[in-house]
């Protein structure tokens, strides 16, 4: 147990290390994040003064630019760029080999990666982050009583959706990238699935103003948890039985990405060294 | 000596039968109209990388396999490395199965290619040495051991904590052999571990793995395009061609059973001797007063006769041909049977038609 310990923490602290190599770009990326954000509340100002009413879909303006803001949160827990395209790449030139040779597994190896680098950007994220919410702490007014900002009990159920969040993100983009062992080129592939991402996690827009049968669908994807459902939990949108049901759809969708990734791995290797390496 | 003979046991160190691997390749042919029929129906090419090896190798030796590109070289330390399935066959390395892939068969040895990374490409290489102590539970006092020792060997401790991108492709190459030795391997499996270096550097590397090799009684499978390698290093060589074992024997033994020629040099006393030296056998080259022929290697002595006794000779040195040369004809002779009924490897020198 203890050496299994001491091997992550050397993994974690060299992907850290190689992560902090290039703070230009790190540093650039990082401030990046919030420039949508800005365009985001000019844009929804303008959907509700043209309109002339004080609420949409149930969301009342200035929740919907809390609501912008907590989407940016989870999704820099559950997004995992250049995960999927990675694993391919490893796998069409042949530098997947190592994980063959050496006993050290590759999902666990990269997962290590991946809490390195969430871990190296929120050390330069926090600051902005904070001042941000600092900024637009008026927007999280007149929030209902179940809310994150009234109740401990929905903050922790918050926390876990993020943490959840990411550990889905990264099995389902990890087993996006495994399926390079049987197409090699998954580009296209890694498309339809930022596309469907981008409209069906609720990165665009809060999921609950869809009408139905658009809303069902939606409910039974897992791609809300990656962005909508951590900020739907937040500003109390989801409370009682239909929470704790989420919580637990949430977490079958990561179990069942955890059990994808690894036979997609299990089967990959397999069907590698068949092939001729 | 640490770490050395961990594989006490009798039985030898690898121990291959009949293994063999095949593959499917997609087979496009020229045109957008072939590649847009690929897209409904593909053919495939079925390619037999080895067709079935025989080899047993003894714990201690320094083996190296030869052979021309393609010929399934690289194949078998994939397959004893455990990186492809065979196709059939056996093979058993330490009493591991080594495609079972477990962790106690990965601790055990180590497989460094050419050209590929094991290091981190931004980091320096301490860093990568760090990890492998982590995944190879390597403990730290031999750790450090191990590390000073290579690194002072190989010459390379000034260049620990400079970020890897930035070494030259030599010194890359001894950080990635310094990586697969931290965890004292006790088999080594090396391909072309000199490709692409200039002669200082291929040198260094050489001395380097001969003097580990000895110290330590390692067994190691090394494969290379260098004939120099192999000399300096290996006592065996196996020649792989067509993906079958053609050769096993020493690197002088070669000469034996694959040339049945002998290159003679003469020394004539008269330039007018050398018009017609073709009825003594091929005439390589003529530079008055000297001509090489090569003649046949049972009839060395009758034309020497012959020849003593019409001209006046200066000098003479028989000799055997070139290996490089030698060689490269086993190949060629082996691409020509592949169709044709398998010959033993110990009767080529029998069949053997002249080679120009």
């Amino acid at each position: 147990m203890y050496t299994r310990a001491a091997t992550w923490w050397t993994i974690l602290r060299i992907c850290l290390e190689e992560r902090l190599v290039y703070r230009g770009d790190f540093a650039l990326g990082t401030l990046m994040r919030f420039l949508p954000i800005v365009t985001q509340i000019f844009l929804w100002q303008a959907v509700f003064h043209a309109s002339g009413r004080s609420e949409l879909g149930g969301y009342a303006e200035q929740h919907v630019v809390a609501y912008y803001l907590l989407t940016m949160l989870s999704r820099a827990f559950s997004s995992m760029p250049g995960l999927a395209s990675g694993i391919t790449r490893q796998i069409r030139e042949g530098e997947v080999k190592k994980f063959l040779i050496q006993p050290v597994d590759m999902l666990g190896f990269l997962l290590l990666g991946r809490i390195a680098h969430k871990v190296a950007y929120y050390s330069v994220a926090f600051l902005p982050f904070a001042l941000v919410f600092f900024l637009c702490r008026s927007y999280f007014s007149d929030l209902p009583d179940g809310a994150a900002t009234h109740s401990i009990a929905t903050f922790a159920a918050f926390l876990a959706t993020l943490i959840m969040g990411f550990i889905l993100g990264y099995f389902l983009e990890a087993s996006l990238g495994l399926v390079g062992f049987w197409w090699l080129e998954v580009r296209s592939l890694l498309f339809v699935y930022m596309l469907l991402s981008f409209f069906l996690s609720g990165h665009m827009f809060p999921l609950d103003m869809l009408p139905e049968p658009w809303r069902m669908i939606v409910n039974v994807l897992p791609l809300q948890y990656l962005a909508y459902f951590p900020a739907a939990v937040f500003l109390g949108k989801v409370s009682g039985w239909e929470l704790l049901q989420g919580l637990c759809v949430e977490l079958a969708w990561m179990l069942f990405f955890i059990v994808t990734a690894r036979v997609l791995l299990h089967r990959g290797f397999k069907r590698y060294s068949g092939f001729g390496g | 000596m640490p770490n050395a003979l961990k594989h006490n046991d009798q039985s030898p160190v690898v121990q291959i039968q009949d293994l063999a691997k095949s593959y499917r390749v997609y087979q496009k042919k020229e045109g957008l109209a072939a590649s847009l029929r690929g897209l409904f129906h593909r053919e495939y090419r079925e390619v037999e990388a080895v067709r079935g090896i025989d080899l047993i190798v003894e714990q201690g030796e320094f083996v190296a396999f030869l052979g021309p590109n393609g010929a399934g070289k690289t194949t078998t330390l994939k397959l004893l490395s455990g990186v492809i399935n065979p196709t059939s066959g056996t093979a058993k390395v330490m009493g591991h199965v080594p495609w079972k892939r477990e962790n106690a068969y990965r601790r055990r040895f180590a497989l460094v290619m050419g050209q590929k990374n094991q290091l981190w490409w931004d980091l320096p290489a301490q860093e990568s040495f760090r990890l492998h102590q982590q995944i190879y539970r390597i403990d730290r006092e031999s750790f450090d051991r191990t590390r000073d020792e290579l690194t002072e060997l190989l010459e390379i401790q000034e260049l620990l904590k400079q970020p890897v991108r930035e070494l030259s492709l030599g010194e890359r190459m001894k950080m990635e052999l310094t990586a697969a030795l931290l965890h004292s391997p006790e088999v080594l499996f090396l391909d072309e571990p000199t490709i692409g270096l200039d002669v200082v550097a291929q040198h260094n590397i050489q001395q380097f793995l001969k003097r580990y090799q000895a110290e330590r009684q390692i067994t190691i499978l090394l494969t290379s395009h260098y004939m120099k390698d192999v000399a300096a290093l290996c006592k065996r060589v196996v020649i792989i061609a067509q993906g079958r074992i053609e050769y096993d024997g020493s690197l002088s033994g070669i000469i034996d059973s694959f040339s049945g020629h002998k290159i003679v040099t003469l020394q004539f006393a008269e330039d007018d001797a050398m018009k017609d030296l073709e009825r003594f056998g091929q005439v390589l080259e003529i530079v008055p007063p000297k001509a090489k022929l090569r003649i046949s290697r049972a009839d060395v002595p009758k034309t020497l006769a012959a020849i003593l006794s019409q001209h006046v000779i200066e000098d003479v040195v028989v000799e055997d041909p070139p290996l490089e040369e030698v060689i490269a004809d086993a190949f060629a002779r082996a691409r020509n049977d592949q169709d044709e009924t398998i010959e033993p490897a110990d009767d080529a020198s029998a069949h053997a038609e002249s080679p120009s």
